[in-house]
C-alpha cells in the first residue's frame, strides 16, 4: 500500500445519518425511527477496496444505498472527488451515476428478465451516453471478453445463465459506463464457493485493469479478508472499527470485532481457537442502547459503557476504533 | 465419539431419489450409501444442486410427490426400512424418533400459531400427553434451548421472535420427543455469524446431553470442520468422498474435494488469486456415463468418461469415488499426469 | 386494535360524504324531470312549476345538496316524492329483508366456495379438482338473472319443491340466495384453491409434516388458517358485488327489499328515495368493509408490525 499522504481521497462520507420512520399504531405516540445509519464518517481512497462488514441490521447496505442516493440520507455529506453528491440536482446526479456503479447480491432480481444481454448493456450505455451508437457493438463484445462470457451471450436472456454467469452480466453492465467506483453489495453472497472464487478473481483482475475503487459490502469475513485493503466493521448503525486489513484481522481492537472474528467457523479441524460466543441478539435499531451500542452483549462492559458513547479514535496509524478500553486489547 | 463396534442407528443403502418431470427424469440423488451411529455427527456437504437436501428429505420421506419419488434403495432405521413403511408408521417416526430442522427459521414456523403450541402439538401426538402436560413440557424445552422468559415466549407467535430465537424454537420442537436422529438442513445458513456460533454450540451441547446422532447438511466447510465427526462430500447426486473430518481437511483425495477446499478464501492467510474449478455441474436430467466430475477434472483420463467409479474404501478408512485410487489407474496414466 | 378501529371509522366519514355527493349529482344528470312525472301526463306548465316550487327543485343544485346533506346527518332522509312518506320509514321496512337475503347469500358464498376450494386443493389436477373448477368457472360466467330464472324454472315450475317468488318463509330464501351467492362462491372457491396451494408449498407445512402431523390436521389447522387471509379480502369485495346483485335478484323473485325499492324509485324519478336507498346501501358496504379489515387483522397479526 502507498503511504497515507499520497493517497487520493475519492469518496468522503461525513456524519452520514439514515433514519427511517416506523409506522406506529397510535395517533398520539411520538414517531419512532429506525436509526439504520447513525452518524458515520469514513474515507475511500482511489484504487483501494474498502469493505464494510457487520451482521444484518448493522447498516452496511443502507450506507451503500445512501451514498448512491437510492434512499435520500437524513443528514450528512458525501463528497465524491470534492463535490457534495447529496447537494446535486437530478441532472448532475444522473451524470455522476456513470462514475458510481453498483452490483447487487441477487443478479437475477436486478436484471430485467425480458431484456437480452445486448439490450441490458445497450441501455446502460445509452443512459450515460458514454459510447457512440456505432461503436456500441464493439464495446459490448469487449465487455463480454472482460467478464469472461462468450460472444453468443449477447442474444440470450438472464434466465438462460447460471448464478455466477448472471453476476458476470451484472459486472459487465456496471463496467459498460466506465465507472470509477463500484459498490458491491453482497455481490458474491448468493454464489457457491467454487463460483464465488471465480467472481472474486474476476473482480480483482478488473480492479487492476481499470484502476477501479471498490466499496465492498459483505457479511462474509473470509471473502472480505481476501478482497480488501481496508476493512470497516459496523454494529447497529455505528462504525466500531476501521483498519488496514492485516491490522484488523491480526489485532482486532474492538470486542465486537474480536467476537465476530472468533465466531467464523474455520475449515480447519486442527485449528483450536478460543471462541467468544456473544450472548443474546442484536438490539433493535429503533431504540438502540444508550452509551456504547454494543454494551448489552459486550463481555467487558462497565458502567461507563452504559452511559457514555465512545468516540471513534485513532489508536494506531490508520487504525480507528470506538471503544473506551481498546488499549487493553493491544 | 464414534462407536465403531455398535450397529449404526441409521443406514442408507443405495438411495435413489428421482424427479419425474416434463423435461425428463432428474436424478437428484442417485445411489448413495452412508450410516450414522448414536452420538455421531455426520456432515453432508456440497454445492447447490448436489442433492444433499433431497437426501435429508428422502430419509423422512418428505419429498413432494409427484414429481419426486424414491426410486430405489433402503433407509434402515434401527433395522426397519423407512422406504417401504406405511404412511401411518412413517408418521410415528417423524418428529418422534427422527426429527428435522430447516434452513429458514423465518418461514419454517407456522405464522399464525403460538410457538408453544407448535412444540406441544408434537408432544400430544407422539407422547400421548394431555394439553396441560404438553404445554408445560414445551415451556421446559424452550428453557432448555436457552430462550429467556420461556413462559411468555411460548404464547407468542413467530413474528415476535428474532431469527436466532426462531431457530432455537425449531430445535426445541425437533428435540421435544427426544429423537434418536436429528437431521439439520443448513440450520445456520440464514443466521448471522455470532448467532450461528450460538446455535452450533447449542446443537453440540444438546447432542452431548441427549446422545442423538446428527446429520448436518451444509454448504459451509467451516461449519463441517467445527461440528462433524465424519463428512460425506456430495457432487451431482453421488457421494464422492466419505471420511473422518480431520482426514478430509488434511488430505482431500477426490479432485472435487480438493478443488472445493482450494476455492475457499482463507481467513488466516493471504492469497493473491483463488483456485477455481473450471466448467459446471452436469445437468441432473442428463448425467454423463462416466465419472460425473470428469469433464471438470484436472486429472481426467479416457476411463473417467467411460465408466463411473465406485465409492471404494482405502486402507485408512477414507472412501473415495475416483479412478485415481484404483488399480485401473495404470503407471502409464501416472506418467501422463506427471507430464501435465 | 381499538385505535385501529377508531382510525378506520374516521376514514369512513369522507367516504360517506363522497357517496352522498356522487349519488346526488348523478341523479341530477339522469334525464327526466321528477316534477313532470309527478304532475302526470298532460299537466299544465303552472302545475309543474308549482310542484317544483313546493319541493324546492328550482333552487341552485349546490344549495339543494347541502340542504340534503345536513338533513341526512340529522337522520332526515326527506320524504318520498311519490307518496310523501318519510324515506327513512320505507328504508327501515325494506332493509332487513335485503340484509337477510344478503346474509344467506354470503353464507352460501363462504361455505360453498371454501368447501369447493379445499376439495380442489387437496388433490390438485385430479378429476375432482377439474370438475369443481369447471363448475366454478360456470358460476362466474353465467349471468345471475339467467341463472335465477333457470333455478326458478327447474325447482319451482318443474319440480315444484320451492316457491316461485315472494318472501314469506325460509323456503323462499333458498333460490334467491343461491342465485345471488353462486357467483361469489365460484370466485371464493378459486381463491381458496389457489391460496391453499400456495400455503401448502410453504416451509412451515413441511415443518408440520416433518413433525409427523396427520395430513387432515395439516390441511385444517396449519393450512386453512393461513390460506383464509386472502380469502377474507375476496369475501369482503364480493359483498359489494352482492349488494349490487340484490337489485336484480329482488326484481326477479319479486322481493320487496331495498334493491327493488331503488329500482322502482329510479323508474319514478323519486329522487329522495333513490338517494336514501343508495346511501344506506353504501353505509352497509362501508360497515362490512370495516368488519373485513378488522377480521383480516385478527387473522394476520403480522400486519400490525409492518
Amino acid at each position: 500500500m502507498q503511504a497515507a499522504a499520497d493517497k487520493k481521497v475519492l469518496l468522503e462520507v461525513e456524519h452520514l445519518k439514515q433514519y427511517f420512520p416506523v409506522k406506529t399504531d397510535s395517533l398520539f405516540k411520538p414517531k419512532a425511527y429506525v436509526q439504520a445509519v447513525d452518524d458515520i464518517s469514513f474515507k475511500l481512497y482511489e484504487g483501494e477496496t474498502l469493505s464494510i462488514v457487520g451482521e444484518s441490521g448493522c447498516g452496511k447496505s443502507t450506507t451503500g444505498r445512501a451514498i448512491l442516493r437510492l434512499d435520500e440520507p437524513t443528514d450528512g455529506k458525501v463528497y465524491y472527488s470534492g463535490t457534495d453528491i447529496l447537494g446535486l440536482n437530478k441532472k448532475d446526479m444522473r451524470k455522476l451515476r456513470g462514475d458510481l456503479q453498483v452490483i447487487f447480491q441477487d443478479p437475477f432480481a436486478s436484471l430485467n428478465p425480458r431484456q437480452t444481454v445486448k439490450q441490458i448493456l445497450n441501455e446502460a450505455m445509452a443512459i450515460q451516453e458514454v459510447v457512440e451508437k456505432s461503436k456500441r457493438m464493439d464495446r459490448m463484445q469487449e465487455l463480454l471478453g472482460y467478464v469472461g462470457l462468450p460472444q453468443e451471450a449477447l442474444d440470450r436472456y438472464p434466465h438462460e445463465f447460471s448464478g455466477g454467469q448472471r453476476q458476470r452480466i451484472g459486472i459487465a453492465r456496471a463496467l459498460a459506463v466506465n465507472p470509477k467506483l463500484i459498490i458491491c453489495d453482497e455481490a458474491v453472497s448468493a454464489l457457491d464457493v467454487s463460483v464465488q472464487a471465480q467472481v472474486l478473481n474476476l473482480l480483482k483482475k478488473l480492479q487492476k485493469q481499470f484502476g477501479l475503487t471498490f466499496l465492498f459490502i459483505s457479511h462474509d469475513l473470509s471473502v472480505v479478508r481476501h478482497i480488501s485493503d481496508r476493512v470497516m466493521v459496523m454494529y447497529l448503525g455505528k462504525v466500531v472499527e476501521i483498519a488496514d486489513k492485516k491490522d484488523l484481522f491480526d489485532t482486532p481492537l474492538h470486542p465486537y470485532t474480536r467476537a465476530l472474528l472468533s465466531s467464523i467457523p474455520v475449515p480447519n479441524p486442527e485449528l483450536k481457537r478460543e471462541r467468544i460466543i456473544l450472548k443474546g441478539d442484536v438490539p433493535s435499531p429503533i431504540n438502540p442502547p444508550k452509551g456504547c451500542r454494543f454494551h448489552t452483549r459486550c463481555p467487558f462492559a462497565t458502567e461507563k459503557c452504559k452511559t457514555e458513547e465512545p468516540a471513534l479514535r485513532e489508536l494506531d496509524t490508520n487504525h480507528m476504533v470506538s471503544c473506551h478500553y481498546a488499549e487493553n486489547f493491544k | 465419539m464414534m462407536t465403531e463396534n455398535n450397529k449404526p442407528i441409521l443406514e442408507v443403502k443405495g438411495l435413489k431419489t428421482h424427479f419425474f418431470t416434463k423435461r425428463g427424469v432428474s436424478k437428484a440423488v442417485d445411489g448413495i450409501d452412508f450410516s450414522l451411529h448414536k452420538g455421531e455427527t455426520l456432515g453432508i456437504v456440497g454445492e447447490s444442486g448436489c442433492g444433499k437436501s433431497i437426501t435429508s428429505l428422502s430419509i423422512l420421506r418428505l419429498i413432494p410427490s409427484p414429481p419426486g419419488k424414491i426410486a430405489g434403495g433402503q433407509v434402515l432405521f434401527k433395522g426397519k426400512d423407512l422406504v417401504t413403511m406405511s404412511e401411518d408408521e412413517m408418521r410415528r417416526v417423524r418428529g418422534n424418533e427422527i426429527s428435522m430442522i430447516f434452513q429458514e427459521p423465518m418461514t419454517s414456523l407456522n405464522p399464525v400459531l403460538p410457538v408453544g403450541e407448535q412444540i406441544a402439538e408434537a408432544l400430544r401426538m407422539h407422547q400421548n400427553m394431555g394439553r396441560k402436560a404438553a404445554w408445560e413440557k414445551s415451556v421446559e424445552m424452550l428453557k432448555l434451548v436457552g430462550i429467556p422468559s420461556p413462559e411468555k415466549r411460548a404464547k407468542q407467535e413467530p413474528f415476535q421472535l428474532s431469527g436466532g430465537m426462531r431457530q432455537r424454537v425449531m430445535i426445541a420442537m425437533a428435540l421435544a420427543c427426544t429423537p434418536e436422529v436429528l437431521i439439520a438442513d443448513e440450520p445456520t445458513t440464514a443466521l448471522d455469524v455470532t448467532i450461528q456460533a450460538q446455535i452450533l454450540e447449542l446443537i453440540k451441547d444438546l447432542q452431548n446431553r441427549l446422545g442423538m446422532g446428527v446429520i448436518m447438511i451444509t454448504h459451509d466447510l467451516g461449519v463441517v470442520a467445527e461440528t462433524c465427526d465424519t463428512v460425506a462430500v456430495m457432487y451431482a447426486g453421488n457421494i464422492i468422498e466419505h471420511a473422518p473430518t480431520e482426514k478430509i481437511f488434511a488430505n482431500p483425495r477426490h479432485p472435487y474435494t480438493q478443488g472445493l477446499l482450494d476455492s475457499l478464501p482463507k481467513i488466516h492467510e493471504d492469497q493473491e488469486e483463488l483456485q477455481t474449478i473450471e466448467g459446471s455441474v452436469p445437468s441432473p436430467y442428463n448425467m454423463p456415463a462416466g465419472c460425473r466430475f470428469a469433464s471438470r477434472c484436472p486429472h481426467q483420463q479416457p476411463i473417467c468418461h467411460e465408466k463411473q467409479p465406485e465409492l471404494i474404501e482405502q486402507n485408512d478408512g477414507v472412501k473415495v469415488r475416483c479412478w485415481m485410487y484404483t488399480d485401473q489407474w495404470t503407471a502409464k496414466m501416472v506418467k501422463e499426469e506427471a507430464v501435465k | 386494535m381499538l385505535m385501529f378501529i377508531v382510525r378506520r371509522l374516521m376514514q369512513t366519514i369522507p367516504v360517506i360524504i363522497g357517496v352522498t355527493f356522487v349519488v346526488f349529482f348523478i341523479m341530477q344528470l339522469v334525464p327526466g324531470d321528477p316534477a313532470v312525472l309527478l304532475a302526470g301526463e298532460g299537466a299544465s306548465k303552472e302545475t309543474i312549476n308549482a310542484i317544483r316550487e313546493q319541493l324546492g327543485l328550482n333552487r341552485p343544485l349546490l344549495v339543494q345538496y347541502f340542504d340534503y346533506l345536513t338533513s341526512v346527518f340529522r337522520g332526515d332522509f326527506g320524504v318520498s316524492l311519490k307518496n310523501s312518506q318519510p324515506v327513512l320509514d320505507e328504508i327501515l321496512v325494506r332493509l332487513p329483508i335485503t340484509i337477510e337475503l344478503a346474509f344467506f347469500s354470503i353464507l352460501i358464498t363462504i361455505v360453498l366456495g371454501m368447501a369447493a376450494g379445499i376439495i380442489s386443493a387437496i388433490k390438485p389436477y385430479s378429476l375432482k379438482d377439474t370438475l369443481v373448477m369447471i363448475v366454478a368457472l360456470l358460476g362466474i360466467s353465467l349471468p345471475s338473472f339467467w341463472f335465477g330464472l333457470m333455478l326458478m324454472y327447474f325447482f319451482s315450475v318443474k319440480l315444484q319443491i320451492l316457491p316461485v317468488a315472494g318472501w314469506d318463509s325460509l323456503l323462499h330464501v333458498i333460490l334467491p340466495a343461491l342465485t345471488l351467492g353462486a357467483g361469489g362462491a365460484a370466485i371464493v372457491a378459486r381463491m381458496t384453491r389457489s391460496s391453499m396451494l400456495e400455503v401448502i408449498r410453504q416451509d412451515y407445512i413441511r415443518t408440520a409434516r416433518a413433525k409427523g402431523v396427520r395430513e387432515s390436521v395439516i390441511i385444517y389447522k396449519h393450512g386453512l388458517r393461513n390460506a383464509l387471509i386472502p380469502v377474507i379480502t375476496v369475501v369482503g369485495l364480493q359483498f359489494g358485488a352482492l349488494l349490487g346483485g340484490t337489485v336484480l335478484v329482488e326484481s326477479i323473485f319479486a322481493i320487496n327489499g331495498l334493491g327493488r325499492m331503488i329500482v322502482d324509485s329510479i323508474r319514478m324519478r323519486d329522487l329522495p328515495m333513490v338517494q336514501g336507498g343508495v346511501l344506506v346501501a353504501s353505509l352497509v358496504f362501508v360497515v362490512v368493509n370495516l368488519l373485513v379489515d378488522v377480521l383480516y387483522r385478527f387473522f394476520n397479526k403480522r400486519i400490525e408490525l409492518n
